[in-house]
Formats: C-alpha cells, sequence, structure tokens
C-alpha cells in the first residue's frame, strides 16, 4: 500500500493486450540510459542484456500458434527480495517507492541478481564501450556503469528528477500531470511505446490513470484474482513481492481451438 | 581393542620430527611444481581482476559458478578439524590421536582458501573491504546485518580465529620439544613460540584445560558455520530448489562426510610419505572408515529428503528445476548423467568400499574411496547451485545454462595445489602429528584380560 508520508509512489501498467511485442521499448531504453550495444559476441556469450525486454511465448501447436508478448522490467517491488540480500546497502526502496541501486556502492556480488524473481537486473562482465562516434549520444543524466557491478531499470528517474526540477522552479510544490504537460516525467520506454501499452503514473495523485488498476488488484490479491472488476494482475503474484507494475490480461478474442476465453 | 606397541618418548620424538630435521629429496621439487600452479592460478585472477569478469563462463542467469561451488566444497573440508579434534576428544575416542593435528591444519588452510573464492568472484574485489568489515562510521553505513553474505565472514572469521587457537594450543608441547632439538634462529623462534614451557604439572594442566574449553566452545560454531553457509542458498526467496529449510542440516552433514575423507586421503599420503606407520596404523583407518559409513548415510538421508521435499510441494517451477536435474534436457550438459555419477561415486561406491574390514584396512582401497567422495561432493554442491539459477522461476523465455570457462577450471585446480602446498609447508616447520598426543596415548594405555585375551585398552579417571 502506499504509505502516506511518501509525496510519491511512482507504479506502471502494462497492457499486454495493447502490447504488440515491436520492442521500440527497449531502443528507447537502451538510448536512454547509456546501456551497452548488445553486439553478436555479448548474443554468443548470453550476457546480452536490455532493462526493460519482451518476453516472446508460443502458444499452441503449428498451424494454430499465437505469439505473446510481455514486456518485462524491473518491477520495483515493495518487498523486494533483492533488497535485504545486498551486504553493501547497493540496491535499496527511496522514499517515492522506486527501487535504487547505488553504482558506487556495489561490490558485484550478484546475490541480488539471483535473489530477483523476474530476472530483470544485469551484471556487467566487461566494460561498457560504444563505437567512438556514439559516445557523443550518452545521455549526459546517466552514469555510464563500469564492469563489475549490477544495474537495472529505475523508472528513467532521471526524468522524474527534471520534471521535480521544473516544478520546483516554476514556483509548483508537486510534480502530476497539471504541473508537467503531457507526462514528460515518463520513463523512455512509456514515451516510446507506440500503442499506449505502458502507462506511468503516481499512485499518490487520486487523479492517475493507473491508480484504478492498482485499487483493484490491491483489493482482491492473491486468490482474491477471480473477483477483480479489471483485468489487473502482478507477475509471480504469489511471491508477494508486492511490484509496482500490474499487467492487463490479453483478452483473446480468437481464442486457440481448446482454449478459453482470456 | 587398541593395535600396535607402545614406544619409547625418545623414538616417538626422533621418528615424528624426523620432517622437520631433515629435507626429504622430493619435497622441494614437488612444492615448487604446486607453487607453479598456485602461481599460474594468480595471473589468471590478476588478469580477471584486470579485465573483468567477462573471462569466466558466468552469464546473465547463471551467475554463481564454480568460484561459488568450490568455497562451499572447501568450506565443507574445513568441518573435518573439528569433527576428529573436539567431538572425538569429548568422546574420547583414543582412535584419534594421530589424526587431530593434521585435520585441524586442514580446517584453517581449507577456510584460508575457501575465502579467497567468494572474494575474487564479486565484481569489484578491491571493494571488498565495504563488505566484511563497517568502513563509514561517520555517515552510518554498515553492512546489511540482514544478508546472509554478511552472516558469513562473520561466521568464518570466528571459525577460523578458533581453530588457529585451538591448533596453537595443541602445538604448545611440541614446540618445547623442538626448540630444545634445533639451534640458530629456528631455535630462537620456537622459544618464542614455546612460550615458556617447561612441561610442569600446572602447564599441562592449563593446556588440557584449555582443549578441553576450546574444544566445547568450537562445537556451536561448527555446526553454525556451514549452517550460514547453506543459508547463502536457502535463504534464496527467488530460486526454487535454493530454498529448502533442509539445507543447513543437509550441508552440515555433507561437509563432515567430505572433510573426513580428505583427512583420511592427507593422512595415507603422510604416512606414506614421510613413513609413519607406527603412527598411523590401520586400525585409524579403519576407524574412519566406520565413522564415515554412518556420516555417508547420514548425509544420503539428507540428499533424498531435499530432493523429495522439493518434489513433494509439486510447484510448477520447483518440478522445472527437478526436470533439469533428474530428466535428459535439452540443454548440452545433462545433468541427469552426472546426478548418477555423483550420488554413485558419493554414497554407493564409498560405502560399498568402506563395508568388509579387509577394505578398510587397504590403503589404496581407502584413499581411492576417499577421492571419490570429495570429487562427488564437488559436484554435488555444482549440481546443487547450478540448475536452480538456469531454470529460476516459470518465466521459460529467460532459462539458460552455464559453461564454466578455463580460467574458473584453472583457479579452481589451483586451490587444491595451494592447500596441499601449505600443508607440506606446514610439515616442514611444525610437528603434523602431535606428540604429546601420542605419549599421552601411550601411558594410558594398560594391558587387561578378559577371559583368555589379553587386550589393550585406556583407562582414565577423569
Amino acid at each position: 500500500m502506499p504509505n502516506a508520508q511518501f509525496e510519491h509512489k511512482w507504479g506502471m501498467v502494462a497492457d499486454l493486450d495493447k502490447c504488440t511485442g515491436c520492442q521500440a521499448c527497449v531502443i528507447a531504453c537502451q538510448a536512454e540510459n547509456n546501456i551497452p550495444i548488445n553486439t553478436k559476441d555479448y548474443f554468443l556469450q548470453r550476457r546480452a542484456y536490455e532493462w526493460i525486454r519482451i518476453e516472446r511465448y508460443w502458444e499452441g501447436e503449428y498451424p494454430n500458434v499465437k505469439a505473446r508478448f510481455m514486456p518485462v522490467l524491473c518491477q520495483h517491488c515493495e518487498n523486494a527480495p533483492c533488497e535485504p540480500v545486498c551486504p553493501v546497502f547497493a540496491t535499496y526502496h527511496n522514499e517515492e517507492g522506486l527501487n535504487v541501486q547505488v553504482y558506487n556502492r556495489c561490490v558485484g556480488t550478484r546475490y541480488c541478481i539471483n535473489n530477483c524473481p523476474y530476472q530483470v537486473r544485469m551484471f556487467n562482465y566487461w566494460h561498457p564501450n560504444w563505437p567512438a562516434r556514439m559516445e557523443n549520444q550518452l545521455n549526459p543524466d546517466v552514469t555510464v556503469r563500469t564492469r563489475g557491478i549490477t544495474e537495472k531499470c529505475t523508472f528513467c528517474v532521471q526524468r522524474i528528477r527534471r520534471g521535480e526540477l521544473k516544478v520546483e522552479s516554476q514556483g509548483g510544490n508537486r510534480l502530476n500531470d497539471e504541473t508537467i504537460a503531457g507526462g514528460n516525467y515518463d520513463p523512455a520506454c512509456v514515451q516510446a511505446c507506440p500503442t499506449n501499452a505502458l502507462m506511468f503514473g503516481d499512485l499518490m495523485d487520486p487523479n492517475a490513470a493507473i491508480k484504478p488498476y492498482f485499487d483493484d488488484v490491491n483489493a482482491h490479491p492473491g486468490h482474491g484474482e477471480h473477483d477483480r472488476e479489471t483485468r489487473g494482475y502482478r507477475l509471480l503474484e504469489e511471491m508477494n513481492t508486492r511490484p509496482s507494475v500490474i499487467y492487463l490480461k490479453k483478452v483473446d478474442q480468437y481464442p486457440l481451438p481448446g482454449k478459453g476465453g482470456h | 581393542m587398541q593395535e600396535g606397541k607402545v614406544l619409547p618418548a625418545a623414538q616417538i620424538n626422533r621418528d615424528l620430527l624426523r620432517s622437520i630435521l631433515e629435507t626429504p629429496r622430493w619435497f622441494w621439487p614437488v612444492v615448487s611444481l604446486l607453487g607453479l600452479i598456485v602461481l599460474a592460478a594468480s595471473i589468471t585472477v590478476g588478469i580477471m581482476i584486470n579485465t573483468g569478469l567477462g573471462i569466466t563462463g558466468l552469464n546473465y542467469k547463471v551467475v554463481w559458478g564454480f568460484f561459488i561451488t568450490n568455497f562451499v566444497f572447501w568450506i565443507g573440508i574445513s568441518h573435518a578439524g573439528v569433527m576428529l579434534s573436539a567431538i572425538l576428544r569429548l568422546a574420547k575416542a583414543e582412535w584419534r590421536r594421530p589424526a587431530t593435528r593434521a585435520a585441524e591444519v586442514l580446517t584453517i588452510f581449507s577456510l584460508m582458501t575457501a575465502m579467497i573464492m567468494p572474494i575474487i568472484h564479486t565484481g569489484r574485489p578491491w571493494r571488498i573491504l565495504y563488505w566484511a568489515f563497517p568502513y563509514d562510521f561517520a555517515r552510518g553505513i554498515w553492512p546489511n546485518i540482514r544478508t546472509p553474505l554478511v552472516w558469513d565472514p562473520s561466521a568464518i572469521l570466528t571459525y577460523l580465529t578458533s581453530s588457529t587457537l585451538f591448533v596453537i594450543i595443541a602445538l604448545v608441547p611440541d614446540f618445547a620439544v623442538l626448540r630444545d632439538r634445533t639451534t640458530g634462529w629456528p631455535k630462537l623462534v620456537y622459544t618464542l613460540l614455546a612460550m615458556g614451557w617447561e612441561g610442569n604439572p600446572r602447564q599441562w594442566k592449563l593446556q588440557i584445560i584449555a582443549g578441553v574449553l576450546l574444544s566445547a566452545l568450537i562445537l556451536p560454531v561448527f555446526v553454525s558455520v556451514h549452517s550460514i553457509v547453506s543459508w547463502d542458498f536457502g535463504m534464496a526467496v527467488a530460486i526454487k530448489s535454493w530454498h529448502s529449510t533442509v539445507f543447513a542440516p543437509y550441508f552440515v552433514v555433507g561437509a563432515v562426510h567430505s572433510g573426513v575423507s580428505a583427512v583420511v586421503f592427507a593422512m595415507i599420503l603422510l604416512r606414506w610419505a614421510y613413513g609413519w606407520q607406527d603412527y598411523i596404523r590401520h586400525e585409524h583407518i579403519d576407524a574412519l572408515g566406520r565413522l564415515l559409513i554412518v556420516v555417508a548415510t547420514g548425509w544420503f538421508y539428507f540428499l533424498v529428503m531435499e530432493i523429495i521435499f522439493g518434489i513433494y510441494g509439486l510447484e510448477g517451477d520447483e518440478l522445472a528445476v527437478r526436470a533439469l536435474q533428474f530428466l535428459p534436457g535439452d540443454y548440452g550438459v545433462a545433468y541427469n548423467v552426472w546426478m548418477i555419477i555423483f550420488v554413485g561415486i558419493t554414497y554407493f561406491l564409498p560405502v560399498i568400499l568402506w563395508l568388509p574390514k579387509a577394505w578398510r584396512r587397504n590403503l589404496w582401497i581407502m584413499s581411492a574411496a576417499c577421492i571419490s567422495v570429495n570429487v562427488g561432493m564437488w559436484l554435488e554442491r555444482y549440481l546443487l547451485f547450478v540448475p536452480g539459477q538456469a531454470n529460476k522461476q516459470f518465466q521459460t523465455f529467460t532459462w539458460n545454462d552455464y559453461l564454466p570457462q578455463w580460467p574458473e577450471a584453472l583457479i579452481v585446480g589451483a586451490t587444491f595445489a595451494f592447500v596441499s602446498m601449505l600443508m607440506l609447508l606446514f610439515s616442514r616447520v611444525f610437528p603434523l602429528v602431535p606428540l604429546y598426543d601420542i605419549k599421552e596415548g601411550d601411558i594410558l594405555r594398560t594391558e587387561m584380560q578378559v577371559g583368555r585375551r589379553t587386550l589393550t585398552a585406556t583407562f582414565r579417571e577423569d
């Protein structure tokens, strides 16, 4: 539950019915957050990484096959299993409900990677490098991470911070859709999504578009899944990690033979 | 019943100090060879620290591989020392006497080796001070005491300190013997180490009290060290096959299993190398073999229970890990073949070899059984840790396998050379069979008449 003492509690909704698996979010994230280019070598070493990935699953048997897509990013769990296992407090929960990673503090034990059920924490096995001219396109607001540390999705905290500064300079006191128009503090993936499958917002804001989904899922936790009014669910809900990302089920207009609706 | 004859004290001193007072011809070549292997591995570690963990086979899914396996293996070996000296001392098992010091020293060296592994396994080992020691008092940043990775160094350093004290206390009377038999600067060193030991009744009393006290104090540490190491895995909620409550006793028994086997093998080697046939006798190896049957069976029970507990819940993601472990898989490495090999060489083969008395007294067969146990126990840790990471949760999209690369294999191999080298160097400087303990055993030994047979036995008043 969002705690009243926090000014913000960031959350995201991923509508799987709208997701087409186009990977625009992946590329936007890669560009925004200075993630090294995943070369062929990295793929062959199985060390290619993305802060948000599109998981692709096939359903059914040929020729009745359907592709299912699911964007998976750091879930910013309220009850994050990665946090208590870090010996140096390199990962902790900040007062805005974000699960943050302090790169300078990280020693690279990789326990958090093991303890993340969503496999969204990534380890830098090599020192990151870019082709010479591409170094000019690095985002100056985001640290370039060195080798030997763990990194992950930040909900583009740099955009939130920039928005907050802007609100402050305009004399406002709260970052929301009224003070910053058009969701200009949204993470890169949300901004890039052509079908608006991803929605980002502040759960402490009573007018946030994502709030009804969270209220619904929180009102019917666990086995109350069938009483929910929305299509919302959380990934691996049985682990009680309480993610800040809610997925909306796909509505299957033409179900595969032998399968129910959605 | 005890075998062997009571030897005069002078001969005991002569025999057991031969390794220190004379250098065997094979000694330096062997030590140099081991040193070269360690040097090669050190260079590899240097390269790894310089270029990053990219040169290992670890990937984005399997992030704990050979190094952590090896860490747990050496922590396991270190459990032999306390098992043999503290528990058997409190239980007054006479046959422990020649084995105790070798076991304790093996404890210290294997703990030291084990502690290297998680450090070089981290991404930025030069920052490890942040982790093991509170470092930033001014800003109040302390290590996160909720994580097993902070419990680990605490438990291991406690164990290392107490075992070192234990060895030193047992060594003091032997230092005095050496002090009286050496000249020049070695004499000076031994004089300092002997701390004014004269062998008067008061000193003996204090030494015995200290030994017994430390034995009793070290026992909780003995149980807790490997329990805590097992919690590195047991506390990981996200990995299905790791998140098991049976891990602590399972790991402790497994540690005793591999540790005692390692001590038996080390004793056979030392007996052969230094000609200690009168001290490390067949009866000792025989007794350790019998102990090992019990330990191995206890370990096997926990192994089966761990698997049954895992399957009993019928959770899809746990079953996926078990399927990877036990069924022919899609990956290149068939874990089920390794599983069969591992259970065979860790339990069935050695226990069959230990059952007949004649085989327990055959040093070749005992060596083979003990090596087989240790190879198997190393495999056990690997097969326990890697499949769980490969198929962590039921998001099949991320499933991945792990193939170790040469740097990991070289470093892991070199840890064996490192421990052997340290043991050999130790045996050149300090007696590896406790002189006073052997003499004490001989003094306490008496002959008794049972029916028409004369038996040797030990009587003590306490």
